[in-house]
């Protein structure tokens, strides 16, 4: 058990911090009202190693693991959420797959470009008809000599219109409902690949959400990840990272609106009294503060299992769901302690409201991670007490 | 070429200061301390010059400061420092700018060095002294509050911009020199991660007094702080609003008569 960050450790997390608070911070509002996707940040985190901190030296990355990642996330997501899905889905989603399951020529070809930020990378999973139900993926993929050819549509692709590579999962076996997924790395220059509308969101809208088309796309076989067959699992693996990131980035949001709640209610004044002074509003501080450290312990706790080796999906899935849970509470009680002008957009509240509610939702919503926790529970119950 | 850069870890500028009971210093207490921000212009100053040069240029930090003071002194590393001296000695905690600037050029004369920068003072005393102390020492030219650096093309001398009232001022000066860095000089580069990373193999050389052959504090006594004392508080103000001017007249009045009792 530790409770105290390392030296190096903290020095990451100052890097973020200061990075976020100044050169993002200087771009946030403009990006995020007009829906500016910020080519010029991701080079600079590029630069910075951000874009490669779950990667080897080898690759160019500077593999300091996952718990210095979130760390990273959180400091980035407390000033923009929308750089955090980014970064959150380079790092563990495309990059922790490659490292998990690619092979050594697929590392060697992606992830050089992708740690510098010469490429971002997306992660395509999700179809109208398959998502939290990943078995219904229809997007197929036939082999036709050295090369799969891809059909099918993938929806909220986040960054999928700005990446040099994307992950994607597609049907190899009709016949086989979960054992018949295969996972694959496409280029946007791949013939018959193409993209599809943007989503105009609710909230992260400095980021972007795309529809993927594939029409007869080849794919070298050689950018099939891991073996045939095997989709499902390399995609599930990825994706408790994938939820660590989540977690991590729903941290920043809460804490954001914790910020921003405190800073408020010390100015504003009502009945010629700060209504930081109201215990009405220090309860809803408590209450915040509160359950924003316990969500950093299950962050924390599920990333360093995760540094460790060690297989953590019911710890994510409660990360990722308490975070999640505890940025959207967050929120609504600091747009509470705001009253109406929380509710216009010269306050951070409005966009830190928006931003949050995806949080419940993408990769896995609050009812799968609910799934996962429960199964796993009643599995450890049933070793414990067999019937 | 051997470039010095000086750095001092000071509270970090966002964290309130409070004086302790005693008057004897600040309330330690939940304070997050950096590197003294003009300082952070001299390590950028040093490495770009050094970027400048290529070669067999050299950025060494010299700080002087509390056991902690190394985190400051690794994120320097980080940045792209090559190596460091840490002078860490509890005989040292509570000495003033003569004291100080006695070390530093002990120290100094042993590394070697052909220009040393510096912040143009440090954040937490405001003493800006330590500089010209330590020119003085070393009897080296010394420019303070710089905010334009450029090295000769002869490599021999450097050429200097002070900003002053209503403009600026140009100056050319020999090597070796002593400059203290004025904002506005650079923008300071970050810790990139690469750069956290290459920090753990860079050599910190620990030193205290004893290694630099004093007995004891130089110029021990010279100056000494009696007392910190926080500020007074200032009255508080109060507003009165109105409608009508004779109305907040008329309180005004009252207010003068009943409550402060001044007419």
């Amino acid at each position: 058990m530790w409770f105290q960050l390392t030296e190096e450790e903290r020095m990451i997390q100052k890097t973020a911090r200061d990075f976020a608070r100044k050169d993002l911070a200087a771009v946030v509002e403009e990006a995020n009202e007009n829906g500016i996707f910020q080519d010029e940040i991701y080079k600079k985190l590029g630069e910075l190693g951000f874009l490669g901190m779950t990667v080897p030296e080898k690759y160019g990355g500077v593999d300091f693991g996952y718990f210095c990642l979130i760390l990273a996330l959180e400091e980035i997501s407390r000033v923009c959420a929308s750089t955090a899905v980014v970064l959150s889905v380079q790092n563990s989603l495309v990059n922790g797959i490659l490292m998990k399951s690619g092979s050594e020529e697929l590392r060697a070809k992606y992830l050089p470009r992708l740690v510098t930020g010469e490429i971002l990378g997306a992660y395509a999973l999700t179809e109208s008809e398959a998502g939290s139900d990943v078995a219904a993926i229809r997007t197929s993929a036939a082999r036709k000599g050295d090369e799969y050819i891809l059909n099918g549509t993938k929806i909220f692709i986040s960054t999928g219109d700005k990446a040099g590579v994307i992950f994607v999962i597609a049907r190899t076996d009709p016949d086989d409902r979960s054992g018949g997924l295969s996972a694959f790395l496409v280029e946007p220059g791949f013939p018959g690949f193409s993209i599809g509308k943007t989503e105009h969101k609710m909230g992260l809208n400095a980021s972007t959400t795309v529809e993927l088309v594939f029409e007869d796309c080849r794919v070298p076989a050689g950018n099939m990840v891991g073996e045939e067959g095997k989709g499902m699992r390399i995609a599930f693996e990825g994706l408790d990272g994938g939820r660590i990131g989540i977690g991590a980035q729903s941290l920043g949001i809460a804490q954001a609106a914790l910020d921003e709640a405190v800073l408020f209610a010390r100015e504003r004044k009502q009945f010629n009294t700060r209504i930081l002074d109201f215990q009405s509003t220090r309860w809803k501080i408590a209450d915040m503060a509160m359950n924003i450290d316990a969500a950093r312990l299950l962050v924390y706790r599920a990333a360093k299992l995760r540094d460790q080796g060690l297989p953590c999906p019911k710890e994510a899935a409660m990360a990722k769901l308490f975070a999640s849970q505890t940025a959207n509470r967050a929120v609504y009680d600091s747009m509470q302690i705001h009253g109406g002008v929380g509710y216009t957009k010269e306050f951070r509240i409005e966009r830190l409201f928006r931003d949050a509610r995806v949080m419940e939702i993408y990769e896995g919503t609050s009812e799968i991670q609910r799934l996962v926790i429960s199964r796993k529970i009643i599995k450890e119950y049933e070793q414990m007490f067999p019937a | 070429m051997k470039i010095i850069v000086l750095l001092k870890r000071v509270p970090d500028t966002e964290t309130k200061i409070l004086i302790n009971q005693e008057g004897t210093g600040i309330k330690e207490d939940g304070i997050k301390y950096v590197i003294n921000p003009y300082d952070e212009y001299a390590i950028e100053e040093g490495l770009k010059l050094k970027e400048k040069l290529g070669g067999d240029s050299k950025v060494t930090v010299v700080c002087m400061g509390v056991e902690e003071a190394t985190e400051n002194i690794r994120t320097a590393l980080a940045m792209g420092v090559d190596d460091a001296v840490h002078i860490v000695d509890p005989a040292l905690e509570k000495a003033g700018p003569f004291s100080a600037a006695a070390v530093l050029a002990k120290v100094i004369g042993e590394e070697g060095f052909d220009i040393i920068f510096c912040g143009k003072q440090a954040v937490d005393d405001d003493m800006a002294q330590v500089q010209s102390i330590l020119g003085e020492f070393l009897d080296i030219p010394q420019v303070n509050i710089v905010s334009v650096f450029e090295l000769a093309e002869d490599g021999k001398k450097a050429l200097l911009s002070r900003r002053i009232e209503g403009g600026d001022e140009r100056m050319e000066t020999s090597l070796p020199v002593i400059i203290s860095c004025d904002k506005g000089l650079n923008e300071p580069r970050y810790a990139s991660l690469p750069g956290i990373m290459k920090a753990k193999k860079k050599e910190i050389r620990r030193k205290n007094l004893a290694d630099l052959g004093f007995d004891e504090v130089p110029g021990k006594g010279r100056s000494r702080i009696l007392k910190w004392l926080p500020l007074s508080k200032g009255g508080e103000c109060r507003m009165i609003v109105a409608e009508e001017k004779a109305d907040a007249v008329r309180e005004l009045v009252q207010l003068l008569r009943e409550e402060s009792k001044v007419i």
